[in-house]
């Protein structure tokens, strides 16, 4: 057979259409490409932004077991936006190409991250609400079409397990606390309730990538759907914390074998997205910082392995 | 003072440069100069607050107080912290926190390989099990040295001066006060005389390697093991302390 | 300021004597030395090996796509390499 852009398109979907990866150097429409590099790199900046807010609490966690829980928590973000970023690159993209857009502001990160981390119980409220939602949206990514993609989810997967028991135990400890930590816990879940219901996206009615990632078998499941799961999931974890979960339109719901819940505040998450939340400025600004101030350190490697590289040479 | 309390003091000197030192490491997590360097590093502050973890355990129990690590590393006044001065210095830039890295690591890896011949049987047992993370940080950062030292103009000159900045604390490592002297005639603790020969050794191999001038020593900047710090270490206790200090009694 | 990235390595692991390296992912290092760094730094967090190789990613010939028919479908035809394509009495036992 030829290899006609139809012909190439065809064999492409039959690959999608029969569950085979499609890998670096298999043919691919552009626009898929360009989807899995915005999507992918997203994903790995999220990733990186997201070890600003927990990483604040490192210096400052109560205890040496949390401090180092917490430590290794947060570098093991920072190895999964490595994962991450080199699987975008299979895709022809570099590092630095990548960290230049999420510096200057072009590349968007997941906007959960623009919210400030107060308290310590901001600590628990983060990994067992922000990851219990980024589990459910990476599970499910572990299936997606691009085997790099995929491959870097499941090891993602794996070493998240503890993330979110981390962030529920230490939860659980402020709720079965003094009254003090126990109103800490629900002050922190009271800010961290909405924006982890956000940070599944628009509706799935308003979602303008959502269809065609689900026809490429990207996503398998909707952003609602997985919203879903995530609120039916985490309420009877609530519960057994005693802590109320903000949203007095909370309610089982027998027909549909769901829970129901309130009207998310959508003028709050495009506000969010379009750089008005609380930390927005400042994420980057910490980002643009250890990337400028780190670019001597790494030309300095590169000139040293340089050296090294010509002397063994002449050797 | 009685055996048991050169002990813990001795103890404490330990854990606290493990604890303070991995600290100032961990600030960095998430700001390091790449990926992988970040990474790299929070391996290193997490090795060195889990023996400050197990060492600050046993000074507890050396003490007999009941009291826990927590205790010590959260309750605990700035006079009754021993470690040295150089590890509560700030992480400044990547050259500083590299500078005072490889001079404690150096330090460290003769130290804790002395330690496995000890008489006390819990700190041989701490420092056979530390010495292998040890060992790694004693390349690490000398690795860092060499790549900084020997990399491009800006970079020898960061580490130059990072270097000078820092080598007056270095000696403190190396001044051994009442609690060291009894604790060597007792066998339990370290040679530090003889761990300066081994350092010095290491520190100029590596420094010749990196093309840095060896800093000519001069005033020796002491006072860390009797409790007696710099301004750092202030701000130090007051962000590591805060919470246990504000809600105090409480499980977490 | 330089926008050269460190060169990409990719890494594999052995996670248990007597078994293969396999891939495990990649990482930037600026020479093998780092390399090697990076990779116990990266990919050993959890006691995931007792051994790493790293190999810079620009040494790594791959088969291309296209050539998969003509280099690996000729494999299906020789069922004669594998064992059930003998017919041994059952009498024998396990060969």
């Amino acid at each position: 057979m030829e290899n006609t852009i139809e012909n190439l398109e065809a064999k492409f979907q039959a690959k999608l259409d029969a569950e085979i990866k499609i890998e670096p150097k298999d043919w691919m429409p552009d626009k898929y490409r360009k989807t899995l590099v915005r999507q992918i790199s997203q994903h790995a900046h999220s990733e990186i932004v997201g070890m600003l807010p927990e990483g604040n609490w490192i210096t400052r966690a109560p205890s040496l077991r949390r401090k180092i829980g917490l430590l290794a928590k947060v570098q093991d973000e920072g190895g999964h936006g490595l994962y991450l970023y080199s699987a975008a690159e299979t895709l022809g993209t570099s590092r630095d190409q990548m960290f230049e857009d999420l510096n200057s502001g072009k590349a968007k990160y997941s906007s959960i991250f623009n919210y400030p981390t107060l308290t310590w119980a901001d600590i628990g409220a983060v990994g067992w609400l922000v990851d219990g939602a980024a589990i459910m949206n990476q599970v499910m990514l572990t299936r997606a079409s691009y085997g790099p993609y995929a491959r870097a989810m499941v090891r993602i997967c794996k070493e998240e397990s503890f993330h979110q028991r981390q962030g529920y135990e230490i939860t659980m400890a402020l709720a079965q606390g003094s009254p003090e930590q126990k109103e800490m816990a629900q002050d922190a879940l009271n800010r961290w309730w909405w924006p982890s219901l956000m940070m599944f996206g628009p509706s799935d009615a308003e979602s303008t990538h959502s269809a065609q990632s689900m026809a490429w078998k990207i996503k398998r499941k909707s952003n609602d759907e997985l919203r879903q799961s995530f609120v039916d999931a985490t309420v009877p974890q609530a519960e057994f914390l005693g802590l109320t979960l903000p949203d007095k339109d909370l309610k089982w719901n027998e027909e549909r074998g769901h829970y129901d819940y309130g009207a998310i505040d959508w003028d709050e998450f495009w506000q969010v997205v379009k750089g008005g939340g609380p930390c927005n400025k400042d994420r980057l600004k910490v980002r643009n910082k250890a990337y400028n101030e780190g670019a001597w350190v790494r030309e300095a490697a590169m000139a040293h392995a340089e050296k090294r590289a010509e002397r063994k040479k002449n050797n | 003072m009685e055996n048991k309390e050169v002990l813990f003091d001795y103890v404490l000197r330990i854990a606290d440069n493990a604890l303070i030192l991995g600290h100032r490491v961990s600030e960095l997590c998430g700001h390091g100069p790449s990926l992988e360097t970040d990474i790299g590093l929070t391996n290193i502050a997490l090795d060195l607050v889990g023996h400050a973890r197990v060492l600050l355990q046993y000074a507890a129990d050396v003490e007999g107080k009941g009291r826990t690590d927590d205790d010590l590393a959260f309750l605990r006044d700035i006079r009754e912290f021993k470690n040295v001065l150089l590890v509560e210095q700030p992480n400044g830039n990547f050259a500083n926190t590299i500078a005072r890295q490889f001079l404690f690591d150096t330090f460290n890896y003769h130290f804790f390989a002395a330690l496995t011949n000890s008489k006390d049987e819990n700190l041989v047992a701490i420092a056979k099990k530390s010495i292998k993370e040890v060992t790694y940080h004693y390349r690490y950062s000398a690795e860092w040295v060499i790549r900084l030292g020997d990399g491009t103009e800006e970079s020898h000159e960061k580490m130059q001066s990072a270097l000078n900045e820092i080598w007056d604390y270095a000696g403190e490592m190396f001044v051994a006060d009442e609690v060291d002297k009894q604790m060597l005639a007792e066998g339990i603790g370290v040679d530090l005389n003889a761990i300066k020969a081994l350092w010095e050794e290491r520190v100029t191999a590596i420094l010749k390697e990196a093309t840095l001038d060896k800093p000519e020593d001069g005033w020796i900047q002491k006072g860390g093991k009797q409790g007696k710090h710099t301004e750092q270490m202030g701000f130090v206790l007051a962000e590591i302390q805060w919470m246990q200090r504000a809600y105090p009694g409480m499980e977490w | 300021m330089s926008k050269k990235d460190w060169p990409l390595w990719e890494v594999f692991i052995r996670s248990k004597a007597g078994l293969h390296h396999k891939h495990a992912g990649s990482l930037h290092a600026t020479d093998e030395e780092m390399a090697m760094e990076n990779a116990r730094d990266v990919y050993t967090r959890r006691q995931e090996g007792i051994s790493i190789w790293v190999v810079e990613s620009k040494n790594i010939t791959a088969s291309v796509p296209d050539d998969g028919d003509m280099l690996f479908d000729a494999a299906k035809t020789k069922p004669y390499r594998h064992p059930t394509f003998y017919d041994i009495p059952d009498e024998i036992g396990h060969m």
